[in-house]
């Protein structure tokens, strides 16, 4: 190159630079001072919402409700696809105090961290009026130990298992969903065997008995109240009975080669719902909208659900409040109204995830509700009752997010043929590594 | 080396006017004060902007971070450190998963860069021909280049994808099993290497052929006269012609292979992004970073990996120096 040239190009990056940094200084001062994006101005009031997955607070149209009955409240609410992403990105914000929204949704599996180590960054619910109808183990997941509350709870994930009754058909299994919670009725080893038949008897096709090994393993392992931490704090993963069984079995169904081999909510899976790949799936309530919104108008009264052996709360999320927000006070209306019995039972009737109020589990509308796409199913009543059965006390740890990707990884890598034990040993080298 | 230089231009950049401006002198010497200031200080004054952004963005960064690798440190509570002096590099100097990232940051780097580079050399061939629409061709390939990673990313996981993906759908329709693209890993590796060459094949290709106008016509006369092919023309005046170009482009690769990250990242999707797969088969030395950092939180860990990544690059060039000063003396 030229000496004429590289100084063209010098002048031209030194103009280049001073752009940028121009850009950057504009960037820095244009934007307002408050950190939470929401603020007050001219009777205004502007709340900002940070939600993850399908929540249903703005997918029901209760945002704007709220809206339309407070004409001086405008909502921005941003919604993450993935919780995961989620939750890095407001673990981020919160280390760095900007970007956080006055609203932030909290899923069950950081619920333990928050409370912990980020309670300050919070606002406190517990002289919040009128918020005393919420399951007793919900609210406690959220409280600290001197009593702060930092969230009000949206809804929980009683389990229960959806099934193809079609293919069920096929297999020579009953297809009646009281039939069918009976095959497997309080014993989840029992809902293996009736996949050995299944794999057995099925004719037409290459169909797996279940999605994947680890909704299995959540499942089981959700049922108990100590889960992979003590009441204490302590890790006891390694040599909780509990997560040792829920091992055992899962990998049993993993080797049997009754999976679809599928990672949910990952590539794959969607499509597996689609076409129709696999027979069951352990579910959550809060699972059927994505199955009903994946699997498609194509597949719809083929799906039904039943009783899960034993019940278990998987997921399951709360709403907080930025301690910095300019509009606190307005924030924390906001959520109590949203997590309120009416709204939560409005939102189990519309996409079907199951109130932590118990004063909208008593709502005769919740009671009763059918589900029109999984063949008329009474939801209401499958999922009331599931959640009637997850235990009193809900122990949850530091870490418990990371853990439970972690063993979804050790099942899925004796789904791809390593060996149970080798399997095992790596998943806890990996847990020990992500929590030391 | 930065510090100094803004450091110097704090000191030469003093804007106010010198105290004889007052005293009523004559405006001659001021005239050429200013003129002085004018041919010395602007220089400076037009390339500060790039040194500030550069102290602010990547020189106390890179201190910060040494600063941090020492010490234990999570996300969640950053300002809650423990000193824990070089733990951090011997742990990772023993840890299986970083040998696992290096190799796998080494094969994806190859098996990406020398077929794209290769490929972006023909395709600048091809495209230094007199034809017709060439500047249709030569916007064409760039376009990939100005994909985003994230939906290129994402159109490749859906092609790759096991059950229902378009390539083990055409491998089924000539008789051959579908691979699980995605759970093994030379497979996973390839899918990724795609995306890769995909992406900046067309870039380099523009590089070359940038090059390869810039070489005098009369060479490939003179060439064509002494009865060169194409091809002979190819290799004995088109790539010496353009050899520091090639350098460019393979230090350039080099350093995009060493931070290879969002391709991976978003081909796994989820938890299987993060940590390259649920073996592993495919984390980076990039993912590694992330997942230390934003899956785990173990901040002090993740800026090890960072420093871990910037001395192999350092090692890698210092390496690539001295296999040149050998060949130079030998030659």
């Amino acid at each position: 190159m030229s000496s004429l040239g590289s100084l063209r190009g010098k002048r031209l990056a030194a103009a280049a630079a001073a752009v940028s940094a121009l850009a950057l200084v504009a960037g820095c001062s244009s934007g307002d001072d408050s950190v939470t994006g929401g603020g007050k101005k001219d009777g205004k009031v502007t709340i900002t919402m940070g939600l993850f997955g399908v929540m249903g607070l703005k997918e029901t149209g209760l945002l704007e409700q709220y809206e339309k009955e407070n004409p001086n409240v405008t909502i921005k609410a941003e919604i993450a696809g993935d919780e995961q992403t989620y939750y890095t990105a407001l673990q981020t914000r919160l280390a760095g105090g900007k970007g956080l929204k006055d609203i932030q949704g909290i899923e069950i599996g950081r619920a333990k961290e928050i409370t912990e180590t980020q309670a300050d960054k919070f606002a406190d619910f517990s002289d919040v009026s009128g918020t005393d109808h919420f399951l007793p183990w919900k609210e406690s997941q959220i409280s600290t130990k001197d009593g702060k509350v930092l969230g009000l709870g949206t809804d929980i994930g009683p389990m229960a298992v959806c099934y193809r009754k079609d293919y069920f058909e096929k297999a020579g299994l009953p297809t009646d969903r009281e039939a069918v919670g009976k095959l497997w009725e309080g014993d989840w080893s029992k809902y293996v065997e009736v996949g050995r038949t299944f794999k057995k008897d099925f004719k037409g096709g290459k169909v797996a008995y279940m999605d994947s090994s680890s909704g299995l393993f959540n499942a089981m392992v959700y049922g108990h109240p100590e889960q992979y931490y003590n009441e204490k704090g302590d890790l006891i993963y390694e040599t909780n009975p509990v997560v040792k069984d829920a091992w055992k079995l899962s990998a049993d169904a993993a080797e049997g080669g009754l999976t679809a081999k599928l990672r949910q909510f990952q590539p794959g899976w969607d499509p597996g719902l689609a076409n129709g790949t696999f027979a069951t799936a352990v579910c959550p309530a809060w699972m059927l909208s994505h199955i009903s919104e994946k699997a498609g108008d194509a597949n719809k009264g083929k799906w039904d659900v039943a009783r899960a052996p034993k019940g278990a709360n998987w997921g399951g999320s709360f709403l907080g409040v930025i301690e910095q927000s300019p509009v606190k006070e307005e924030a924390k209306k906001l959520v109590a109204w949203l997590t309120a019995p009416e709204q939560q039972a409005h939102i189990f009737k519309e996409i079907g995830n199951i109130p932590s109020s118990k004063t909208a589990l008593e709502n005769p509308d919740v009671k009763n509700a059918k589900s029109e796409y999984f063949n008329n199913a009474p939801i209401g009543e499958i999922f009331g009752a599931a959640a009637q059965e997850i235990p009193d006390k809900q122990v949850l740890g530091r870490k418990d997010g990371t853990i439970k990707d972690t063993f979804s990884q050790g099942l899925a890598l004796i789904e791809q043929g390593t060996k149970r034990d080798e399997a095992w040993d790596t998943t806890t080298e990996r847990i020990e590594k992500a929590v030391g | 080396m930065a510090t100094s230089t803004t450091k110097a231009l704090a000191g030469e950049e003093p804007p106010a006017p010198p105290g004889t401006a007052g005293d009523g002198t004559s405006g001659k010497r001021r005239a050429s004060l200013l003129h002085r200031l004018d041919v010395k200080g602007a220089p400076y004054a037009f390339v500060a902007p790039f040194f500030v952004v550069f102290a602010a963005f990547s020189f106390y960064p890179l201190i910060y971070t040494s600063w941090i690798s020492l010490h234990h440190v999570e996300l969640a509570t950053l300002d809650v450190r423990e000193w824990v002096g070089l733990d951090n590099y011997t742990a990772l100097w023993q840890d299986e998963r970083f040998w696992n990232a290096l190799m796998n940051t080494i094969t994806i780097g190859v098996i990406s860069t020398v077929p794209q580079l290769l490929m972006a050399l023909g395709l600048a061939h091809l495209l230094n021909y007199r034809m017709r629409a060439s500047l249709f061709f030569r916007v064409a390939s760039l376009v990939p280049y100005a994909t985003s990673v994230a939906a290129a990313a994402l159109v490749f996981t859906m092609i790759y994808e096991r059950d229902f993906g378009m390539i083990n759908w055409a491998l089924g329709s000539i008789g051959i099993d579908p691979l699980d693209w995605e759970a093994e890993k030379w497979p996973s590796q390839f899918a990724i290497s795609t995306i890769v060459i995909w992406r900046w094949t067309g870039y380099n290709a523009l590089l070359y052929l940038a090059a390869m106008q810039a070489i005098p016509a009369e060479r490939y006369e003179a060439a064509s006269i002494d009865g060169a092919s194409r091809w002979k023309q190819f290799t004995n005046v088109t790539v010496p012609g353009i050899r520091s170009t090639i350098v460019f482009t393979i230090v350039l690769s080099t350093i995009g292979a060493t931070q290879l990250f969002g391709e991976p990242l978003i081909f796994g999707q989820g938890p299987n992004g993060v940590t390259g797969g649920a073996d592993n088969q495919y984390q980076t030395l990039g993912l590694l970073l992330y997942e230390e950092g934003w899956k785990n939180y173990q901040m002090g860990r993740s800026a090890t990996v960072a420093w871990a990544m910037f001395l192999l690059l350092v090692l890698a060039f210092a390496v690539q120096r001295l296999i040149k000063r050998l060949r130079a003396r030998s030659s």
